[in-house]
C-alpha cells in the first residue's frame, strides 16, 4: 500500500467537501472539516479498503496522515 | 463456540409499545442548525419518542403484551415463562419480571427473570426462552424487550441525546413439536466494557457525593457519573467488524444463500453504522428494513420495533425467511435465524397512562 492512495481515500472520508493542499504531514484532527463523525467515516473507510480495524484509541494516538497510514500498515502485517 | 439451533420453538407474534411524546431532531436546543443536518444524515435519527418520568420501560412493555395477548387469544394460564430483558428495570431489585407476572395476572408456576443487556438483547433473551421452552416442554412463553434509552444518559450529552428513544416489546413463542426452530451465534467481548457505560449507582461504584456533579468532557459533552456514556468510535468499529461476521456464520451454518433471507433486521444502532455492516455484506437495500429515521435506537427494542412499525402486512400474510442481528453494549452481539408464518402483529400501540 501506498502513501498517495491512502491520502486520497482518506479524502474520500469527506465526500462533498473541498480539500486542498493535504498530503502526509497534515494534522488531519485540526481540518475545519473534522469532526467525530468523520472519525467513524475514516473507520469505515479503512475497514473497506484495506480490511483493518482501528479503534478510538488508534485515532486519538494519531496526529498526522502518515501516522494513521503508518498504523495502518502495521496492522495489515501482523 | 456459541452457534447453535433450539428446535420445537417458533414465534407467534409481535407487538411494540411507545410513549406518545415525540422528540425532534431539527428542534433540539443542544446542536446548531448546521450541526443538526449534519447529524441527521449520518446518525439517521429524525425523531424519537420520549417516556415521561412515570412510564418505566415495564409499562411500554406490559401494554405491548396486553395487546399481543387478547389478539392471540392466549390464555394466561398456559404462559409457563417471561423474560425480561432491558437495562431500566423499575427497581434495582426485585427483578421486573416477578412485577409483570403478577400485573399481566399470569400462574404463579411461571418461570420469571429479568436479563441485563441492551442492544444484542432481544436475540439474546430470544435465545435463552426458546432454549427454556424447549428444554421444558413449556407450551407458551412471554419475551418482553425494550429501554427507556433517554432516561439513562444526559440530555446536555450531543454524542448521546439525538441517537436515543424509548420503546417496549412483547413476543410471543409456542413450543410446536418437530417444528425446525431458531438458530443462534452468540457472542461476548467484556475487555470493551467501557465503550458504553453507566460508571456510577451500581455496587462497584455506589452512588456518592461526587456522582451527580455536571462534568464537560467537550466536544458539547456535559454529563454526571450516572448518565450513560458512548465510545462512538470504539462501538462503531466493533460493530463493523462483528456483525457481518456473525450473520455470515449462521447463514453458513443453516446453510442457506444471503438472497434467499427475506429481511434482514439489524440492531438500529445508527444510519452510518448500520449502512456499513449492509455493504459489507453485500445486501440489496430492499432486505433491510429501517425504523431508524422515526424512533431512534431504542436499545434492545429496535428489532421487534422494525418488525411492527416496517413488516407488520408481510408478517400477518406471509411466510417469512428472517435474520435478527444485535450488537453493542457489554461489548455483546448476536444473531439469529428465524422464519415465521401470518403471525399476529398488532399496530403500533401509543402508550396511555391507566
Amino acid at each position: 500500500m501506498e502513501l498517495k492512495e491512502f491520502i486520497e481515500n482518506f479524502k474520500e472520508v469527506f465526500d462533498d467537501e473541498e480539500l486542498t493542499g493535504i498530503n502526509g504531514d497534515t494534522f488531519f484532527k485540526e481540518l475545519d472539516v473534522w469532526s467525530s463523525l468523520s472519525a467513524l467515516s475514516l473507520i469505515a473507510m479503512v475497514d473497506e479498503n484495506y480490511d483493518v480495524s482501528i479503534t478510538g484509541n488508534d485515532i486519538r494516538k494519531a496526529d498526522t496522515i502518515e501516522d494513521l497510514f503508518a498504523l495502518v500498515q502495521s496492522k495489515k502485517n501482523v | 463456540m456459541a452457534l447453535f439451533t433450539v428446535p420445537h420453538i417458533e414465534v407467534k407474534g409481535v407487538s411494540a409499545c411507545v410513549p406518545p411524546t415525540v422528540d425532534r431532531n431539527r428542534e433540539s436546543r443542544i446542536l446548531s442548525d448546521e450541526e443538526k443536518e449534519k447529524l441527521i444524515a449520518s446518525i439517521g435519527v429524525e425523531e424519537k419518542r420520549v417516556a415521561d418520568v412515570a412510564t418505566c420501560t415495564s409499562d411500554l412493555c406490559c401494554t405491548a403484551a396486553e395487546r399481543l395477548l387478547a389478539e392471540l387469544g392466549w390464555r394466561r394460564d398456559d404462559i409457563e415463562i417471561l423474560i425480561f430483558v432491558s437495562q431500566s428495570p423499575d427497581y434495582i431489585l426485585p427483578a421486573t419480571a416477578c412485577i409483570l407476572q403478577d400485573r399481566l395476572g399470569l400462574s404463579q408456576e411461571c418461570y420469571a427473570a429479568d436479563i441485563s443487556l441492551g442492544c444484542s438483547g432481544w436475540v439474546y433473551g430470544l435465545s435463552t426462552i426458546a432454549s427454556i421452552m424447549s428444554a421444558g416442554k413449556m407450551k407458551k412463553g412471554l419475551l418482553l424487550v425494550g429501554d427507556t434509552t433517554t432516561k439513562l444518559g444526559s440530555s446536555k450529552d450531543k454524542t448521546y441525546e439525538p441517537l436515543f428513544g424509548d420503546a417496549g416489546t412483547a413476543t410471543a413463542l409456542s413450543y410446536y413439536e418437530g417444528y425446525r426452530g431458531l438458530t443462534f451465534h452468540t457472542a461476548t467481548d467484556g475487555s470493551g466494557k467501557d465503550a458504553i457505560i453507566i460508571p456510577d449507582g451500581g455496587y462497584r461504584n455506589m452512588v456518592n457525593s461526587k456522582s451527580l456533579s455536571l462534568e464537560n468532557s467537550g466536544g458539547g459533552i456535559l454529563r454526571n457519573r450516572l448518565h450513560c456514556r458512548l465510545e462512538g468510535m470504539d462501538v462503531f468499529s466493533f460493530a463493523i467488524t462483528k456483525a457481518p461476521k456473525s450473520v455470515r456464520k449462521v447463514l453458513e451454518s443453516v446453510d442457506i444463500e444471503k438472497e434467499a433471507v427475506d429481511y434482514y433486521l439489524f440492531h438500529q444502532a445508527n444510519l452510518m453504522l448500520n449502512e456499513t455492516i449492509v455493504k459489507k455484506l453485500k445486501l440489496d437495500p430492499e432486505q433491510v428494513p429501517y425504523s431508524i429515521r422515526e424512533f431512534g435506537n431504542t436499545s434492545s427494542a429496535t428489532i421487534p420495533l422494525t418488525m411492527v412499525t416496517e413488516l407488520k402486512e408481510s408478517l400477518r400474510t406471509r411466510h417469512l425467511k428472517m435474520i435478527g442481528c444485535g450488537f453493542g453494549v457489554g461489548l455483546s452481539w448476536a444473531t439469529v435465524y428465524f422464519e415465521t408464518e401470518n403471525i399476529v402483529c398488532p399496530d403500533l400501540i401509543e402508550y396511555k397512562h391507566e
